[in-house]
This record gives structure tokens, sequence and C-alpha cells, in this order.
């Protein structure tokens, strides 16, 4: 188990050896991002700002301008939020292909409480044109992403948690592609749609599911902009049902985003994900647990919505 | 007289490495962008007319004098880079790239018309404008970027931001002072256009910036004063900016808001009014007459 956040940043490091216009940005939080051996190991190709997202966010844009392959790196709660300008303006509306590496994001930070959640960035980011969103599942996938976006010409929001995660690709022969969405396990009777950290959560309980004889596929949407319609509408229309699995309001988010999509060609869907109100004070695994977002859960609402 | 004694002046004391323009010539464009930049607003019904004003001076020094960047090198990465922090004035950028031959007079005479390519704020889809812009206090800290990419790659391109005085309300220019001076970034200049003026009034009534000198001196830049209504006296500060000394640059351009139209000098309602045709006519002959006597001497 390794944590997405570890993975995407030693595979930066290691392209980033070869290719001199990889630069790495952040806000005090080299730490928390898992930048420091690249920091120590790089220097000319890392760009501290101190604690100012905005600051960082604009240097990325003119950094990137200029040529820079730039990946702002910091805790995802602050990027999408306080720097939510720059991104829109700078990074979006402005076409400067800075990556951000929003960590920690989602109820990562666990109790630390609402101020570190990131719960609207799927909502908001996915209404600025030329922007691109993705949820990387675990170490494996996120690896891959990085490669691709090393040379990618626009700008991106990737979100990771904070912990290790279980493998959802047990090997490298698996193909990764923007806007594609991968079915890990087909199934008849039901969907589960997951993106990021939902994703291993969903492929358990999909699991569980078929073993009890109700046939479930499991998509991995990583890709939230651009996303896999096909893969939506494909599903909807060869298993009538569909569960969307979120770390994330469940307003404006995944759930949105697919019921949205099969708005012209209606199925039933539930949309699991955090509720409107703050969220309780505990560690991310226990808030996943309390609001149905694990395996367990999972199993539950699919089950009620099968009946 | 005094026009030959300016010319001496700067060919003597700071020209060693390129041929300047004409001071006479750079004041002939400065007032003929600014009676463009009334026919265009008139025409177009709408722009932030007292900003323009004050700062016409400042685009026409950098585009004319300053700066490396003409219609040929717009793609060239070592051309210089300009940011309109205070993108509310871009009309005033436009017609000085008009008259740097980068922006089509046809193009510019759509202003304001139903799906003109031209928006009232900088976007990237008019030629030589680098990064879309209107959202105050965002240009410095592109600006810190832009000049930390040239100091990475050991090119000597240099980044210069403008920015209004009401403008330094937002925070975030003071994030990118602070990393301006962390990385020695004595390729990068800020340009206060301090014409007192903003929206709502006096801006020491709104939100006192009192001393702008004190404040940038304090957070490490190199701080250069200069009257920004007259054209020698930003030549020469542009002139005298010191590219090696380990510090950003600031040059405060003082300036009056409604610059060169009488009944808008230091007027806020200006900001963005629309004068009416009479009020075109007005300013216009105005403009036309120095503009006459600019020609003659």
């Amino acid at each position: 188990m390794i944590a997405c956040r570890k993975s995407f940043t030693d595979t930066l490091l290691q392209l980033a050896r070869t290719d001199k216009d990889i630069v790495a940005v952040t806000t005090d939080a080299r730490g928390s991002v898992t930048l420091g051996d690249f920091a120590n190991e790089l220097p000319a190709q890392f760009v501290e700002c101190g604690i100012a997202e905005q600051d960082a966010v604009g240097i990325s844009a003119g950094l990137a301008h200029c040529g820079k392959k730039v990946f702002c790196c910091g805790p995802a709660c602050f990027y999408v939020a306080r720097s939510l300008e720059q991104v829109k303006v700078d990074m979006a509306y402005s076409r400067n292909p800075v990556k951000i590496l929003g960590v920690s994001g989602g109820v990562a930070y666990g109790a630390l409480g609402a101020t570190h959640h990131s719960l609207h960035d799927i909502a908001v980011l996915r209404t600025f044109p030329a922007m691109n969103v993705v949820l990387p599942c675990d170490a494996r996938s996120t690896a891959k992403l990085v490669k691709f976006l090393v040379d990618f010409p626009e700008p991106c929001y990737i979100r990771v948690g904070r912990a290790a995660v279980p493998d959802v690709y047990e090997n490298d022969d698996f193909t990764f592609e923007i806007g594609k969405a991968n079915v890990l396990q087909d199934g008849s009777d039901l969907t589960l749609i997951g993106a990021g950290e939902t994703v291993w959560h969903a492929l358990q309980a999909g699991r569980t599911l078929s073993a009890q004889g109700i046939s479930t596929r499991v998509l991995d949407l990583s890709w939230i902009k651009p996303f896999d319609r096909d893969a939506v509408l494909k599903a909807a229309r060869e298993t009538g049902r569909i569960i969307t699995v979120e770390e994330h309001s469940r307003f404006g988010g995944l759930g949105a985003l697919v019921t949205e999509a099969l708005s012209e060609h209606p199925v039933p869907v539930r949309i699991l994900g955090i509720p409107d109100e703050d969220v309780i004070h505990a560690t991310s695994p226990e808030i996943f647990h309390y609001y149905g977002l694990d395996a367990e859960g999972i199993v539950k609402a699919a089950k009620e919505f099968v009946k | 007289m005094f026009l030959i004694f300016e010319y001496l002046y700067l060919h003597s004391k700071y020209y060693n490495t390129k041929d300047p323009m004409d001071i006479s010539q750079l004041k002939l464009i400065s007032e003929q962008s600014r009676e463009r930049l009334i026919e265009i607003i008139c025409q177009a019904k709408a722009g932030h007319t007292g900003g323009d004003l004050s700062c016409l001076n400042v685009l026409t020094v950098l585009y004319f004098h300053t700066m490396n960047l003409t219609k040929d090198n717009l793609e060239d990465p070592s051309r210089d880079r300009f940011i309109l922090s205070k993108g509310h004035c871009v009309e005033a950028l436009f017609v000085t790239l008009e008259a740097k031959g980068i922006l089509d007079p046809s193009v510019l005479d759509t202003l304001g018309q139903f799906d003109s390519p031209l928006a009232g704020h900088p976007t990237i889809n008019v030629p030589g404008i680098e990064v879309n812009s209107g959202a105050l206090g965002h240009g410095l800290p592109i600006g810190v970027g832009m000049a930390l990419a040239a100091k990475m790659d050991g090119k000597d391109y240099k980044t210069f931001v403008l920015m209004g005085d009401g403008e330094q309300g937002e925070g975030s220019i003071y994030e990118a002072m602070m990393a301006g001076r962390q990385y020695k970034l004595d390729n990068l200049v800020a340009i206060i256009d301090r014409n007192h003026l903003q929206i709502s009034g006096d801006t020491e009534d709104v939100m006192g910036i009192d001393s702008i000198r004190t404040k940038w001196t304090a957070f490490g830049w190199d701080v250069i004063d200069a009257d920004g209504d007259d054209i020698v006296s930003l030549v020469k500060a542009f002139d005298g900016i010191d590219y090696s000394n380990g510090q950003p640059h600031l040059i405060i351009s003082h300036t009056t808001k409604g610059k060169g139209v009488s009944y808008m000098e230091n007027v806020a309602k200006w900001h963005h009014g629309v004068p009416s045709a009479e009020q075109c006519a007005t300013a216009l002959a105005e403009i036309q007459g120095r503009i006459e006597k600019l020609q003659k001497s």
C-alpha cells in the first residue's frame, strides 16, 4: 500500500531528473505533499512560495506561460478555496497548463475539521471551461497519470488523499486514458461508480454483492472532466440501476455528473456522498463509515436499492 | 529647445545600446493614442476612461521605448512580457497595441459590438496579450512566475506588471511582493498608476494606501518615483532601472486620472464614465490641438 501523493511525487521526481522543465511549486507543504526528496535533490526545479496559495497559483501560471511544466502541490482544501480565483482566471481562463496536485482531499484530514476538507472541488472546478479534473484511485493509476500529465498542454486539477491506499490495479497491465472510465468488474443488475478513494470501496462492495447474487458492475470514473459519458450510458442501459459513491458533497459532484448524463435516458440513481451538514469530527475511515461510503455502507445501500 | 535638451540628455547619459525613440515622437504617439482611445470609447459607449488616460503614457513608454516587443516577436521566448493587472483599462492597451501594429484597426473598431473578439478586459485571443486579467491582484504573482522562469532559463527578458492604486487593496499583491524579493527578481518591474482615485472616490478615503514607497521598500523592493503625466520623467525612470541589483523594482507613476481631457481630470465619475457626443467632441478637440502643436514642433 502506497499513498497516491507519494506515488505522484516519486514519479514526478523520477521524470524531473531528466526533464529540466518540470517544476514543483508548493506552499510550505513539502512535507504533507511528500516533496521533500524532490526539494532536496532538485532545488533548482523547486519553488517554495510560503503560505500563500494565491501567489503560488499565480506564480505557477507565470512559470507555465514561459514553458515550464508546473506542478503546484499542496492541500486540496486551500487551492480550491483560497486561490480559487487564480485557478479560474490564471489557469483555466488564461489556458495556462498548470497542474494542481491537491493532496489530502475530501475528508482525508479527518478530525481537523471542515477548514481542511475539500468537498466542493468537483462541483466548482467542472464548471470552469478548459479545466480538467481527475481523482486517481491508487498508486499505479496515479503514476500513469503523472506520466501523461507532464506533457499535457492543458490545466488540470488532481485530487488525491492522504493515507496509503490499497491497490485497485494489481499490476501495470491497464490503461488510464484521459476521459475514459475503467470497468473493474462486470455485472448486469447494478452499477457502482466511484472516483478517487471510493473506487476501492465500491470494488469491495461489488465483489460482495456479486458473490451474494446481485450481479454488480464497478466503474472507476477517476476522470471527472472530461468523463466517459458512453460508459455511464452503457452501464445505465445494461444494468438499469446506478449507485455513485463520492468523497464529496452530494451536491454537484460525481452523482450530479452521472444524473446529468442520464437525464435524457433516466434510470434510478442513488447518490452516496457527504450530506449538507458539517462533517462529523472523526478519522477519515470513521467518516467514510458514518456516511456509508465504505464497502459495508455501499453493500447496505445497494441491497435496499435493488429490492 | 527643451526637446533638444531632453534628447541630448537622454542620449548622453542613458543610451549606449539602443537607439531610443525621440521624446517628441513618444509624446506624439501618446496623444494620438489618447485621441484613438476617446474615439473607440465613444463608439463602443463603454470603457474605463479615467484610468485609461492616466496609464497611457506608461504604456507608450513601455511599448515604444522600453520593451523588446514587436508584432514580429510575439511568440519569441526571449520577448519582454507585459501584464495589464489593472485589466479594466484594456482600452488603453488596445490603442497602444494598435499603434504598435499588433492589433488590427478593423478589429479594434468592433469594441462593444455583439460577439466582438475584444472583451472589456484583456483576453489572450488578442495578439500581444499574455494572460487574461481583470480580477485585480492577479498580475504580480503571474509576473513573479514569468520573471522566475527567466532566471531558471538564464534568459534576460524582463517582465512588466502595471497595477492600479486602488488595486493595492488586494492581498495577493503582498504575497507576490514577498516572493519577488525572496527570489531576487531584478528582472521584474511593477508599476503602480498612482492617480489617487478609485471607483468610489479618493483612494485614501476608500482604504488608505498611504506611503507606497515605505511599504514596498519595507518589502525589499527597489522603488522609483516618476511623474507619470510626463513622458520624459517616465523614460528616465525606466532607463534608470538597475536590472542587476538583486531587487525587484517598483515604479510609482504619479498621475492624474483622466489625464489629457480637462473635464475628466481628477473626477472620480470618469472611472467608467462614457462621454456624450458633445463631450467626445470637446475631448477630441483638446487632444487634436495638442497633436497639431506636437506635429509642428
